[in-house]
C-alpha cells in the first residue's frame, strides 16, 4: 500500500504544479476542475489506505534517509495509522468538498488559477502534516500550512486590510511556532530521537519522567505554545477572526476544518508524553476553556456572519483543548471530525449567503433568506444545530463526550462549567446568527437568489455529514451502538484511565442538553422579533460595547506589544543604526581614505624619479645580497 | 667567495658607457635622448659580456649579446611609437610634461 500512500501525498501537490506553473488558467471552471479532480484523487487514496488498515490491521510506512547531523538521524517517513486515517479522510474529503464549492464561489474572481494552486498546495502541506513520522517532517508541514494559510487570507492583496490580515496570522503563528522548535529541541534532549513511534518506545522504556519532571513539562509547554498559535487559543488566537479576510472557501478549508486542527493532531500524537505531565495537561484544560467562552461572549455581539462563525470556530478548538487537558484525547479528535462537517458546512452556507446578497456581510442588513435560497438554509440550520449540540445531530455527542469527560479531578466542575458555558452561549449566538440572517424581512437593497448547484451539492454533503458523523463515537450508556471512534484510536491513543467522575454520564449530557436548547430558545426568542432585543440592549449596552470590541484584546496587545516593537524599531532605525552601526562600518573606510591622502604624496608623476628610485631600490637589494662576498 | 678577475681596459670603457647613459637617463628631459642613453647602458652591458666571452673562449657571453641586442631592437621600437604618440597627445616630448598621474 505504499503508493496510495505516496500519491495522497503528491497528488494535491501535483494538482497545484498544474495549476500554477504549468497551465496557467484563466477560467475558474478549468482551474477548479484540474484542483478538485486532483484531490479528490487524495480522497481516494486516503479511502483504500483507510479500508486496507480495517483489513490488516497494521500502519503503513515509508521512510527514506532524509540527513544525519551530529546525533541527529532524520528519516522523511509517511505514516499511515488510526489517527492518520481520521484526519486524512477528514481533510482530504472535506477539501475536496470544498474544492468543488469554490468552482462556484470563485467563478468571477481574477485569478482562478492561483487561488486553485494555493488551495492545492495547501492540501499538500496538511498531509505531509499529518502524514509525517517525525516531528521535523511535521514542522515542515506545519510551516506549509503557515506560508499558504498567508496566501490565501492574503488573496485579494490589492486590499491593504486583507494583505495586513495575512500578515497578522503569520507573524502570530510565527511565535506559536518559536515554542513548537523549542519543543521539538527539548524532545531530542530528551529522548534523542524525533521518530513518534521510537519516542513512545523509549517513554515506555522509561517508565515515567521521574527527576526530570520539570524538564518533561517544560518539554509539553512548548509544545503547547505552539499549538496555541495554529490552533488559535489564547493568548495567540487573534489571527483567526482577522483571517476570514480571505475567500469564503478558504475559511472553511483552513480556519474551520483543517489547519486550525493541526495542534489538537500534533498533542494527541504526543500524548504518550502529555500523560506525563499533569501541570501543562491542567494549563491546557483552562486555557481551552477560558478560551472557549471567552471566544463565545464575542461571538455574540459581531455583526458580520463570518466574524461570528470565525468565533465560534475558535471557542469549539478552546472545547478540543479542553477535552486535551483533561487526557480526553479521542473526545478531542472525535470533535475535530464532527466540527469539520458542520463548520464548513456553516461557513459555506455563509458564502452562499455573502454571495447571494452580492458580497453583503453584515447580518444587519440581510434576513428573510429563508425563501430565497431554501437549500442553504436547510442546510444551514442542520449544522446550526449540530453546532449547538441539539441532540442525535454531530456536535451533541462529541460535545458531550467533552464535558463529560471534563467533569473529573479537582477542578472537575470549574472546567465543565466553562465548557457548559460555552456551550450555552453557542447555542445562544448560532441562534442569533441564523434568526437574523434567514428569518423576518430581508432588510438589503440587494437581489437575492439561491447560489448554483455547484455549491449547493457541497453544502448538501457536509449538511448530510452534520447529521450522522455523530453516530461514530456513540456513547456506550446509549447501548446502540458501539463506540466506533474510541475502538478506532484506541490503538494509538490510551484511553484515558476509568477514573471517578462527578455526575453520571447521562446526567451531565441532560443538563448539556438543555442547556442548548434552553440557548436556542432565549435566542430565537429575541432575535425572531428584534423589538424584543431593545429592552435586553439597553440593559446590556456596556456588556455588549465589550463584547462587540472584543475584549479589547486587540487594542491591548496594541499597547503593551506592538506599540514598544514598534518604538524600539523607530530608535533602532533613526539612532542606532545611523550612529553606532554605520559609523562603525565607516570607520574602515574613512582610515582607507585617510592613509591613501597620505600615500599619494610620493606619487609625484615624475617618470624619471621613479627611475631613481628604482635604481636606488635596486642598489639596497644588490648590495645586501652582496655585503657579504665584498666585505 | 668570489675569485678576484682581472680588470682589462674594456671594462673602463664599459663603466664609462654606463655610467654617461644612467646620467643622462636621469637628467635629461626629452623623451627620445632618454631612450638613447638606455640604449647607452644595455650595450655598455653588452661589450663586457663580449669581452669576458672572448676572454674564457665560451660562446654563452655572444650568444647572450645576440638575445639582447633582438631583444632591444623590439623595445626600441615599442618605446619610439609610445613617443610618437605622446608627441601627438601633448605636441611635445618633453617628460616634464607628463605628469597626470601626480597624486
Amino acid at each position: 500500500m505504499n503508493t496510495p500512500l505516496i500519491l495522497m501525498v503528491l497528488l494535491p501537490l501535483a494538482g497545484s504544479i498544474l495549476n500554477g506553473l504549468i497551465l496557467r488558467p484563466h477560467s475558474a471552471k478549468r482551474a477548479g476542475v484540474i484542483a478538485t479532480l486532483f484531490s479528490t484523487g487524495s480522497f481516494i487514496c486516503a479511502l483504500l489506505l483507510f479500508f486496507n488498515l480495517l483489513q490488516t490491521g497494521t500502519p503503513v510506512q515509508i521512510s527514506t534517509p532524509w540527513f544525519t547531523a551530529g546525533d541527529l538521524k532524520l528519516e522523511w517517513g509517511l505514516h499511515f495509522d488510526w489517527l492518520t486515517a481520521v484526519m486524512a479522510l477528514v481533510v482530504t474529503g472535506i477539501g475536496s468538498v470544498i474544492h468543488l464549492y469554490s468552482i462556484g464561489y470563485m467563478a468571477h474572481d481574477r485569478s482562478p488559477g492561483r487561488f486553485f494552486t494555493y488551495l492545492n498546495l495547501f492540501l499538500c502541506s496538511m498531509i505531509t502534516l499529518i502524514t509525517s513520522d517525525n516531528l521535523v517532517a511535521l514542522f515542515v508541514g506545519w510551516e506549509g500550512v503557515g506560508v499558504c494559510s498567508y496566501l490565501l487570507i492574503g488573496f485579494w492583496f490589492e486590499d491593504i486590510e486583507k494583505a495586513n490580515a495575512g500578515i497578522k496570522a503569520f507573524v502570530v503563528n510565527r511565535i506559536g511556532d518559536a515554542g513548537f522548535l523549542i519543543g521539538i529541541f527539548l524532545c531530542f534532549q530528551l529522548f534523542h530521537t524525533l521518530n513518534f513511534v521510537d519516542m513512545s518506545a523509549a517513554i515506555s522504556k522509561l517508565g515515567g519522567p521521574g527527576t526530570s519532571l520539570g524538564l518533561w513539562t517544560l518539554t509539553t509547554l512548548c509544545l503547547f505554545i505552539g499549538a496555541t498559535g495554529k490552533s488559535a487559543q489564547i493568548p495567540l488566537y487573534v489571527w483567526l477572526p482577522d483571517a476570514m479576510a480571505g475567500p469564503t472557501p478558504v475559511s472553511a478549508l483552513i480556519h474551520a476544518a483543517t489547519m486550525v486542527t493541526a495542534g489538537i493532531y500534533m498533542i494527541t500524537r504526543m500524548n504518550f508524553l502529555f500523560q506525563f505531565t499533569p501541570d501543562t495537561n491542567l494549563l491546557i484544560a483552562f486555557i481551552g476553556g477560558l478560551t472557549a467562552l471567552m471566544a463565545a461572549f464575542i461571538a455574540t455581539s459581531q455583526n458580520d456572519i463570518k466574524k461570528v462563525l470565525a468565533y465560534s470556530t475558535v471557542s469549539q478548538l478552546g472545547l478540543m483543548f479542553l477535552a486535551l487537558g483533561s487526557g480526553a484525547y479521542i473526545a478531542a479528535i472525535f470533535h475535530v471530525m464532527t466540527h469539520a462537517f458542520f463548520k464548513a458546512c456553516l461557513f459555506l452556507g455563509a458564502g452562499s449567503v455573502i454571495h447571494a446578497c452580492h458580497e453583503e456581510q453584515d447580518i444587519r442588513h440581510m434576513g428573510g433568506l429563508k425563501k430565497y435560497m431554501p437549500l442553504t438554509y436547510w442546510t444551514f440550520t442542520v449544522s446550526t444545530l449540530a453546532l449547538a449540540g441539539f441532540p442525535l445531530l454531530a456536535g451533541f455527542f462529541s460535545k458531550d463526550l467533552i464535558l463529560y469527560s471534563a467533569l473529573q479531578g479537582k477542578w472537575g466542575f470549574l472546567l465543565w462549567g466553562l465548557g457548559s458555558g460555552a456551550s450555552l452561549l453557542t447555542a445562544f449566538y448560532m441562534a442569533r446568527l441564523h434568526a437574523l440572517t434567514f428569518h423576518g424581512e430581508y432588510r438589503g437593497h440587494a437581489h437575492p437568489h439561491e447560489s448554483p448547484s455547484v455549491m449547493t451539492i457541497p453544502l448538501v454533503i457536509l449538511g448530510i455529514g452534520a447529521v450522522f458523523a455523530g453516530y461514530l463515537g456513540m456513547p456506550e450508556a446509549f447501548h446502540l451502538l458501539p463506540d466506533y471512534i474510541a475502538e478506532f484510536l484506541g490503538h494509538v491513543v490510551k484511553m484515558p484511565a476509568e477514573t471517578e467522575h462527578l455526575l453520571p454520564e447521562l446526567t451531565a449530557m441532560g443538563i448539556a442538553t438543555s442547556a442548548a436548547i434552553i440557548g436556542l430558545g432565549i435566542g430565537y426568542w429575541f432575535y425572531l422579533e428584534p423589538k424584543r432585543t431593545e429592552g435586553l440592549n439597553s440593559i446590556m449596552a456596556p456588556l455588549r460595547t465589550l463584547f462587540a470590541n472584543k475584549f479589547y484584546v486587540d487594542e491591548i496587545y496594541g499597547f503593551i506589544l506592538v506599540k514598544p516593537f514598534k518604538q524600539f524599531s523607530l530608535f533602532l532605525a533613526r539612532i542606532f543604526d545611523p550612529n553606532v552601526v554605520d559609523a562603525g562600518v565607516m570607520f574602515p573606510a574613512k582610515l582607507a581614505r585617510m592613509g591613501g591622502t597620505a600615500l599619494s604624496f610620493f606619487q609625484i608623476g615624475s617618470a624619471q624619479f621613479y627611475l631613481l628610485v628604482m635604481l636606488l631600490g635596486g642598489l639596497a637589494v644588490f648590495w645586501y645580497c652582496l655585503k657579504g662576498a665584498l666585505v | 667567495m668570489m675569485e678576484a678577475q682581472p680588470i682589462y681596459w674594456t671594462h673602463y670603457v664599459a663603466t664609462c658607457l654606463f655610467a654617461l647613459g644612467l646620467l643622462g637617463f636621469l637628467i635629461r628631459k626629452n623623451a627620445i635622448t632618454v631612450l638613447m642613453c638606455l640604449e647607452l647602458m644595455l650595450n655598455a652591458a653588452n661589450l663586457i659580456l663580449v669581452e669576458l666571452s672572448m676572454r674564457t673562449g665560451t660562446p654563452d657571453g655572444i650568444i647572450m649579446v645576440v638575445f639582447v641586442i633582438t631583444v632591444a631592437a623590439a623595445e626600441v621600437a615599442v618605446g619610439l611609437g609610445i613617443v610618437l604618440n605622446l608627441y601627438r597627445l601633448k605636441e611635445t616630448v618633453e617628460l616634464d610634461a607628463f605628469k597626470s598621474l601626480q597624486g
